[in-house]
């Protein structure tokens, strides 16, 4: 799960990293009111969950209050890479003298979180990746143990940071772990960190990625989830339980089994086909899941065809032929289907699909071949 | 012959009571697995599936009473870290955690933790193994692989049952089928089935099934090029998959451009590797 900026920064505040006293505004006569309260200078920045907002002219400086409310009006009508913008954040402009990277993430070749650092910090910190990794200091941390102090200053170090700010970064190094291991992050990363003209460290930026498997323990974090920002089915499949990811074409695939379903994807591609969406309806789906999974899928008006590919271990088939049946009923489809049934129940799964209209296929390419062919039709 | 698991594994099952624990262990019992013993703290000293297999409390008191050598994993994702510590620590040297959903820095410390005690962790968020004609450790239906010669490892599961009921379908077996799960941080990884293939007499071609995510692949590649005599085929799942999006496994998603299926191919071509379009490809590859 991808947090905002504001929200990145307000935990990051909650360990003792400092931050821009800045505040979200959803229209911009609110926008206007925040610049006033912080006076001087503000840095109006939309806040949508992609990268490449400044790029995008989704971050803009204001000189005062009005041109705050003026460049908030438009950043709020603006869509980036496919969002639109809902929210603002309201932050007041710093005195940059350095731009610092730092981040902690999953290292997972290493199997450890490791620290990122860069002195060369700022939205150019992809391409100093690629084209300098050297200018990136990466130190492991031992999951056990944790941040040593010792680490924190390995880093200060590393990036040639000027000693009168070790203390300063050490506290930001352990406040920013502290905040990754506590919210079950998978990434949390402050870009830029500056150095400001008054001599202290300043968080500008911050970024987020929570592990969605830890959620579970951290009710407060999964609230803050921003489901405007996701695909509307996306939202309705995780209610059920249900992985789906929406794509472009017109062939629906419903399957068990993420590896399969990725496979069923890419065998329909193989074939001439395009697949329109990822759908796992996982291990030991009943007759609702897949009720639910086929209205999600019909709900995407471009589809032409639906491809039932089940391979049953601990799904039976006959439940998931029960789920059609039931969804079939209800939402009385008009497209074709090809269904492919193979493992536990199979057969009973076929006998109760007999009499359904449905184009049956004994394997795999079959299945594609079947599938293309209908959505040609 | 086969890796891992055979006819001498004592099995454990921690979570017996639940649902799955049950349905599976029952699964096993059929297919010849000794299963031995099982744990469900507040339900020791009761018995499952007809008086079959013993219940107890704890991994330490199921292991003095019954000498099991092997443990499964059915608890929640929620519990399944604390069960896998329990397990090593009891001593079992041999943990598969089937579990689904388990947090990734949970498992940063169970490697962390496991390393150290040199235990060796099949998943968790995998179908287990099966050893055909042998012993079954997991959740892979046993009628839909026969022995036979070919070494299995995949990072999927429903994927890996197909490859091995078109295998079957020609008349080709397994000596193992392991799958190694589909999280970003798991246990025994790619590397550590080809080089126990390798080194088994019985096992004389096998197959690699990946998927998008991460570098395995491409170490495994590596390893095949470098240390491997033994004929590779190989499949990778997700050519299709959009970058930056979750493809249902934890592990699967292609991040800041790296781990997309296309590298992955290239990888394993370069190193001698066939590699299959789509799976009902794969019987051929191996003739």
């Amino acid at each position: 799960m991808k947090l905002h900026e504001y929200q990145s920064k307000q935990i990051f505040s909650r360990y003792g990293i400092p931050i821009p006293k800045g505040r979200v505004a959803t229209s911009a006569t609110e926008a206007r009111q925040i610049a006033e309260e912080l006076g001087g200078r503000v840095v109006v920045k939309s806040q949508v969950l992609v990268g490449g907002r400044g790029k995008a002219g989704g971050i803009r400086l204001a000189k005062t209050a009005k041109e705050a409310e003026e460049v908030a009006t438009q950043i709020l009508g603006m869509e980036i890479k496919g969002l639109s913008v809902r929210k603002v954040l309201v932050d007041p402009a710093a005195n940059i003298e350095q731009e610092i990277y730092l981040g902690i993430t999953n290292d997972r070749a290493a199997r450890r979180p490791v620290f990122m650092a860069s002195a060369a910090g700022g939205v150019e910190i992809e391409e100093v990746a690629r084209t300098n990794p050297e200018k990136i200091i990466k130190v492991h941390i031992d999951p056990l143990l944790g941040l040593r102090d010792y680490q924190a200053r390995d880093i200060a170090i590393g990036i040639d940071l000027p000693k009168e700010y070790w203390k300063q970064f050490g506290d930001i190094c352990r406040g920013l772990w502290r905040a990754y291991m506590e919210s079950d992050a998978t990434l949390a990363e402050i870009n830029p960190l500056v150095i400001l003209k008054e001599k202290s460290l300043l968080a500008l930026d911050g970024k987020m990625l929570l592990d969605d498997n830890a959620l579970f323990r951290h009710p407060d974090l999964a609230e803050m989830r921003d489901v405007d920002e996701e695909a509307p089915a996306e939202t309705e499949a995780r209610k059920y339980g249900l992985t789906f990811i929406k794509l472009d074409g017109n062939i629906g695939c419903m399957v068990n089994g993420a590896g399969l379903a990725m496979t069923t994807m890419d065998i329909v591609k193989l074939f001439g086909g395009e697949p329109a969406n990822f759908l796992d309806i996982g291990g030991g789906a009943g007759a609702d899941k897949v009720a639910a999974a086929m209205r999600i899928i019909l709900s995407d008006k471009n589809v032409k065809v639906i491809l039932f590919n089940v391979f049953g271990g601990i799904t039976r088939c006959d439940e998931v032929a029960k789920g059609i049946l039931a969804a079939l009923k209800e939402v009385k489809p008009t497209i074709s289907m090809v269904v492919r049934l193979v493992g536990t129940n199979a057969e009973e799964g076929r006998k109760l699909l007999a009499d359904a209209n449905m184009i049956t296929a004994e394997t795999l390419v079959d299945a594609a071949r079947k599938s293309v062919a209908a959505a040609k039709a | 012959m086969s890796i891992l698991v055979d006819k001498s594994t004592r099995l454990l099952v921690q979570g017996i009571t639940g649902n799955e624990g049950l349905f599976h262990t029952q699964q096993m019992l059929s297919y010849g697995t000794k299963v031995v013993a099982g744990t469900r703290p507040g339900k020791g000293g009761e018995w499952v599936l007809d008086g079959k297999v013993p219940v107890f409390d704890s991994c330490k008191a199921a292991i003095e009473a019954t000498g099991a050598n092997a443990s499964i994993i059915f608890v929640a994702a929620a519990f399944a870290p604390d069960a896998i510590f329990e397990a090593a620590d009891a001593g079992i040297p041999f943990i598969v955690c089937i579990t689904e959903g388990v947090a990734v820095q949970d498992m940063m410390r169970v490697r962390e933790y496991l390393d150290q005690k040199q235990v060796r962790l099949l998943g968790p968020n995998c179908p287990g193994l099966l050893t055909p004609g042998e012993a079954k450790v997991g959740i892979i239906p046993g009628d839909i692989a026969i022995p036979g010669n070919i070494g299995v490892v995949s990072r999927s599961g429903t994927l890996t049952y197909e490859v091995l009921y078109a295998l079957k379908l020609v008349g080709m077996g397994a000596t193992t089928c392991v799958g190694i799960g589909g999280d970003p941080i798991n246990g025994t990884n790619f590397i550590d089935c080809l080089s126990m293939f390798e080194d088994d007499p019985h096992t004389e071609k096998v197959v690699l099934i990946g998927e998008i995510g991460g570098t395995d692949e491409e170490k495994a590649a590596q390893f095949i090029a470098s240390k491997m005599t033994k004929p590779v085929v190989s499949f990778i799942a997700g050519q299709t998959a959009p970058p930056g999006k979750r493809m249902g496994h934890a592990g699967a998603i292609i991040e800041g451009g790296a781990g997309t299926a296309a590298d992955k191919v290239k990888a394993l071509e370069a190193a001698g590797v066939k590699v299959a379009k789509h799976p009902e490809q794969i019987p051929d590859l191996l003739k």
